[in-house]
């Protein structure tokens, strides 16, 4: 079985479709099933909330920068934290990374749509409705005036916090609800994503043929599936608890608050390498195109995915070591945290060989791509760090963990969006983003990023606490508040800057055209943006990089595949 | 590697793979899991910390004759399945009409078991740490059976109407793998809430 794909024309479709009126095009988009179209919708959505939740982080930046500030009210700054950990987690994360992996996982194995379409559109529509349930708190209640009843209780919401007693109204059941809403909407798409997997792939596209994409998002479903079930099941105590007058989290009737933090962290862990997985998987991508070589590991970069995910459900209570868990738990959960450093240090590594030897093309992709392989290692060394349980009673809860959560969801988890967005921003509109305002992008998020999140590790280690509304002046944490805060200025400016590329490219950009990086799996054999179909005929592939293979008959990939049936095992085979 | 000669094309070569109703419906099946694995823990963490009673030995009894309606449901379910693929339409009717019958009886069972509970014994899901554990346990599961009739009864609805045809056995097939589930976790939920528990 050969490379088999039928090269579509490239058409300008823009010229072929008449203006139509902006209610049926509306109308098109919130009736579609088509798996390209709900990415984007993802996409977009998951965009307007990072706006929105980055926003709300510049207001807690302005509220520190100086001490004693009353920039906004103790009350107003609960909400925004909570707001900001809660809308980026699940309604900026997931959705975006959910929005590149509907659109990218069908056009990448070779089928026209995802498994079942029409839950797919539901998926998309209920994780949407939660987001919009979850900020209508804010004029929700009380009304706008105090920010109405914005929740207040923190991401994680932890019990007896929670309890009717202490969070009177209906703060924390708009974050309850809206969670287990969007909870519906993630196992739907997740579910999804691994019957398209399993089920659609084209001819000739075995397991060990998969791009590494798919590969990695088959993970990070799996994982999602055991990781939002147990939010989903607290989610249900807490609201039972709330409404029905239950026990579950209610100290005072022998109810164990810890509970809730097991449970929480079952879920909040595995989130962690559910959002930073995909980032894995763009990476996977772009780091081979780039180096113009094949991805160095294939089989030990999907065992290690495997890896981390089996892991990753092993670790959850290094995010409890203050509470007190005991000897044996502490040494345990230390251990499996520091395991978890193995296959994602053979990531790395098989990354670095990836780059060894290769024609290094420094496209700004390329370039968001490097800069995530040096901030990923980084915020890995200070979770060791932090896995080690004596150094964690010590700095748990002060912003050395803000700091190095979000050099893993910053300088890892969007360094590799951005470079996503510049990789297949050509495919999606057809139209290339400015290379050159790309190049002022990176370099003004780089630096603006850096000084933010390096210069949290040191009040973090001075002692500084977490969700903390202002501090006294003579802490001495004011200096590198000023910097930290001036730093988040800078990659609000840099983000502006991406915005206007992507408004001002979609117009103005030059055409891409199918392939404009020269790549080897089956989205780019397609015009960009594709047709509604996908593949005019759907593609027969014999390797792991069908387009290398069609591009260079004389020596394709195929040819090297280490399971090629030998003469003998055919003639078996067709016995 | 020049001397190796190139494979022939082969482009009807066998190509199949898993059906996407049952893949999908597995995956259903690993996230409900996950979800009572947390309720089934949060009542073995909780048992004998209440801090009032009554207790779980005071007041449960042995449900043994719902729980063998329950589980040859699982049976008869299969039955059906087995007879739509074999095009036996009517017999696929008789045996989803036996499986909507034995779920009824079970969830009657649950329904008169909580009366008791609420009306002889006074315990509710206020009461203490075994009412709220058990009801929301027993709830759950009730829940998933309730979901699984309404599936079925629609199943039978359309087996006695004859749009459910031989070509739509996989569709069956996933509800069935659905309602062997909720099956399975009743095993698990009369092993820890009546056996163990008590």
């Amino acid at each position: 079985m050969a490379t088999q794909i039928p090269v579509t024309e490239i058409q300008d479709q823009k010229v072929q479709s008449p203006q139509r009126h902006w209610l049926e095009v509306l109308h098109d988009w919130v009736t579609t099933v088509d798996h390209k179209k709900i990415g984007l919708m993802y996409i977009g959505y998951a965009l307007i909330f990072l706006v929105i939740a980055g926003f709300e982080a510049l207001l807690m930046r302005v509220q520190l920068a100086i001490p004693n500030n009353h920039f906004v009210s103790p009350q107003v700054f609960n909400g925004l934290f909570t707001m900001h950990g809660t809308t980026m987690v699940f309604f900026v994360g997931m959705p975006i990374l959910f929005g590149f992996g509907n659109y990218l996982i069908p056009l990448m194995i070779g089928a026209r749509d995802m498994a079942f379409p029409r839950l797919n559109a539901f998926s998309f529509w209920i994780s949407a409705f939660g987001g919009l349930l979850l900020y209508f708190s804010y004029v929700g209640g009380s009304g706008l005036y105090g920010a109405g009843s914005a929740p207040d209780v923190g991401w994680f919401a932890y019990a007896p916090l929670t309890a009717r007693v202490f969070s009177p109204g209906h703060s924390t059941d708009y974050w309850t609800l809206s969670l287990l809403l969007t909870g519906i909407g993630t196992i739907g798409t997740a579910l999804n994503i691994v019957a398209t997997i399993i089920s659609m792939r084209c001819p000739g596209m075995k397991m060990s043929r998969l791009p590494l994409l798919p590969w990695l998002y088959l993970v990070t479903s799996g994982l999602t599936f055991v990781a939002i079930g147990p939010l989903t099941a607290a989610q249900i105590m807490l609201l039972l608890d709330r409404y029905v007058g239950s026990h579950f989290f209610d100290t005072q009737a022998g109810g164990s608050a810890v509970l809730w933090m097991h449970f929480f962290w079952i879920f909040g862990h595995p989130e962690v390498y559910i959002l930073v997985l995909p980032a894995f998987a763009f990476a996977n991508e772009i780091i081979p195109v780039f180096s113009r070589k094949a991805i160095f590991g294939y089989p030990a970069m999907v065992a290690a995915s495997v890896g981390i995910g089996f892991i990753s459900l092993g670790v959850w209570a290094h995010h409890m070591f203050t509470v007190g868990l005991g000897p044996g738990e502490n040494t345990f959960f230390t251990l499996a945290t520091m395991i978890i450093s193995v296959p994602t240090g053979i990531k790395i590594f098989n990354w670095l060989a990836t780059l060894w030897g290769g024609k290094i093309h420094f496209t700004v992709a390329m370039m968001f791509a490097i800069g995530f392989l040096f901030q990923f290692l980084i915020a890995g060394l200070t979770g060791i760090m932090l896995s080690v349980a004596p150094f964690d009673w010590q700095l748990g809860n002060s912003y050395f963990v803000v700091a190095h959560f979000h050099y893993v969801l910053v300088g890892a988890i969007l360094f590799m969006l951005f470079s996503a967005f510049y990789y297949w921003y050509p495919k999606m509109s057809g139209r290339m983003l400015s290379e050159r305002l790309g190049k002022w992008h990176f370099w003004l998020f780089l630096i603006g990023f850096h000084l933010t999140f390096d210069l949290m590790h040191v009040p973090g280690l001075l002692g500084m606490p977490r969700r903390i509304y202002t501090y006294e002046a003579d802490r001495g944490w004011m200096i590198w508040n000023v910097i930290i805060s001036s730093g988040a200025i800078v990659q609000t400016v840099a983000t502006l800057l991406f915005v206007f590329n992507m408004v001002w490219s979609y117009f103005r950009g030059p055409i891409a055209g199918p392939d404009p990086w020269d790549a080897w799996t089956l989205e780019w054999s397609v015009s960009s943006p594709p047709p509604s179909y996908n593949f005019a005929e759907i593609p027969v592939v014999a390797s792991r990089r069908p387009l290398w293979d069609l591009k260079h008959p004389d020596d394709p990939d195929s040819d090297y595949e280490m399971d090629q049936p030998t003469p003998h095992e055919k003639q078996e085979k067709s016995l | 590697m020049s001397e190796v000669a190139l494979d022939p094309i082969v482009p009807n070569e066998e190509w199949t793979l898993p059906s996407r109703g049952i893949v999908g419906m597995t995956c259903l099946i690993i996230a409900e899991a996950a979800i009572f694995v947390i309720f089934v823990v949060a009542y073995i963490f909780y048992l004998g910390k209440s801090l009032t009673g009554p207790t779980p030995k005071e007041v449960l009894e042995l449900p043994i004759f719902t729980t063998i309606c329950l589980l040859s449901s699982s049976l008869t379910v299969h039955a059906a399945v087995s007879a739509l693929r074999g095009n036996a339409r009517r017999l696929c009717s008789f045996w989803l009409a036996a499986t909507v019958l034995l779920g009824g009886i079970f969830l009657a069972g649950t329904a008169h078991e909580w009366y008791d509970l609420i009306y002889k014994h006074g315990l509710t899901i206020k009461t203490n740490l075994f009412g709220t554990t058990f009801y929301s346990l027993v709830g759950l599961h009730a829940t998933h059976v309730v979901v699984g009739l309404i599936l079925l009864s629609l199943a039978l609805f359309f087996s006695m109407s004859g749009d459910l045809k031989e070509e739509h056995h996989e569709k069956l097939e996933g509800l069935s793998l659905y309602w062997h589930f909720v099956d399975g976790v009743w095993v698990i939920v009369f092993l820890v809430v009546y056996v163990l528990g008590r």
